[in-house]
């Protein structure tokens, strides 16, 4: 593979990429939205960020991620419902995982 | 603008730029391992600059993939972007500014920004956010693109369960809301149900169909119990026990 067609790849990839994170706000000026839509677009964002979580904690490509990486994100999600701060949250969640894969937990 | 920022914010902003530094090392790292020119990982993190794409692009040039592959199975995990530009808007300004604005949503900048109420520490979170981040994942690609070999397994410091609890931790106070606990509850279950068939960022798109499930939940809401807000919040929960 060329330099060249690496670099012409990474481009591609990155005006696509913007091309997304553009048309979002373009098309909300152009067009009139109601309230009620605009809700549903917040409820968007939110189902879109929790599927995220919910398949970076369970999946590792299309594969089961194995028993450290979700533990830790459950402990995480506990204290974080418990109103937890938020670096208490991340480290802990962190610190599961790295912790029970020291035990030797996949 | 920088005002908002308080304290407590940038705090927590800067324990995300400590981890997602890390991770940008390992990316840097793993990029140059697998016989790629050291000038790729620090070009991704510039022109892409999301980090699932990335290790997504390098996974399939480095192994001897088409590189039309790895820009289609990019832009198919960058395709969420579009709806979270519907949902943050308002924080990006108009012109040049919105133009770097743009480029700046992540993830992370996207959750930050909507885990505040008021529009002015909205703006503050989104922009301190997806500027440190900028940053922070550069200056870790650098590093670690030039023989950062000792950050290559970033699961022995458990950092693949810090970025899904930071996500978790900033959407939770918006699954208050009964209509959204109930639209993110079926995208997780429809990401999840479709994510073994089919290629990588698809079933977080398809878990957008949750949001009709929200939706059609408020109106049967309104219909059956005309009754307070707080009561129809009680057999939302009771419903979801």
């Amino acid at each position: 593979m060329t330099s060249a067609s690496l670099v012409l790849a990474a481009v591609v990839l990155g005006v696509g990429t913007f091309a997304f994170r553009f048309a979002g706000p373009v098309l909300r000026t152009r067009v009139d939205i109601s309230p009620r839509l605009e809700r549903a677009m917040a409820m968007a964002a939110i189902t879109l960020l929790a599927a995220l979580v919910g398949t970076a904690a369970l999946l590792d490509g299309q594969e089961f991620a194995g028993v450290a990486r979700p533990a830790g994100i459950a402990v995480g999600g506990v204290l974080a419902w418990c109103k937890a701060p938020f670096a208490v949250v991340v480290i802990a969640a962190a610190g599961t995982a790295a912790g029970l894969r020291l035990l030797g937990v996949p | 603008m920088w005002r908002t920022l308080d304290s407590g914010l940038a705090r927590d902003i800067a324990l995300v730029c400590v981890a997602d530094t890390i991770v940008g090392v390992s990316f840097g790292a793993i990029t140059v391992s697998q016989g790629l020119p050291f000038w790729l990982p620090m070009l991704l993190s510039v022109v892409v600059f999301a980090g699932a794409a990335q290790f997504m692009f390098v996974g399939i040039v480095g192994a001897g993939g088409n590189p039309i592959a790895a820009v289609i199975a990019g832009l198919l995990v960058n395709a969420r972007h579009l709806p979270f530009g519907f949902a943050v808007n308002d924080v990006l300004g108009s012109g040049l500014r919105r133009i770097i604005g743009c480029h700046l949503m992540i993830d992370e900048s996207v959750a930050f920004a909507l885990a505040q109420q008021d529009p002015r520490r909205r703006r503050s979170a989104y922009w301190g956010c997806g500027i440190a981040l900028f940053v922070c994942w550069n200056l870790g690609v650098l590093a670690g693109a030039f023989g950062g070999q000792v950050v290559t397994d970033t699961e022995a410091f458990g950092l693949d369960a810090a970025f899904p609890a930071v996500l978790l931790a900033l959407i939770l106070p918006a699954m208050r809301d009964p209509a959204t606990r109930r639209a993110a509850l079926a995208g997780v279950v429809i990401a999840l149900a479709t994510a073994p068939f089919l290629p990588a960022g698809l079933p977080v798109l398809l878990a957008l169909a949750g949001v009709l499930v929200g939706l059609r939940g408020r109106k049967t809401d309104q219909e059956k119990e005309p009754a307070t807000d707080e009561k129809a919040d009680t057999t939302d929960q009771e419903a979801a026990v």
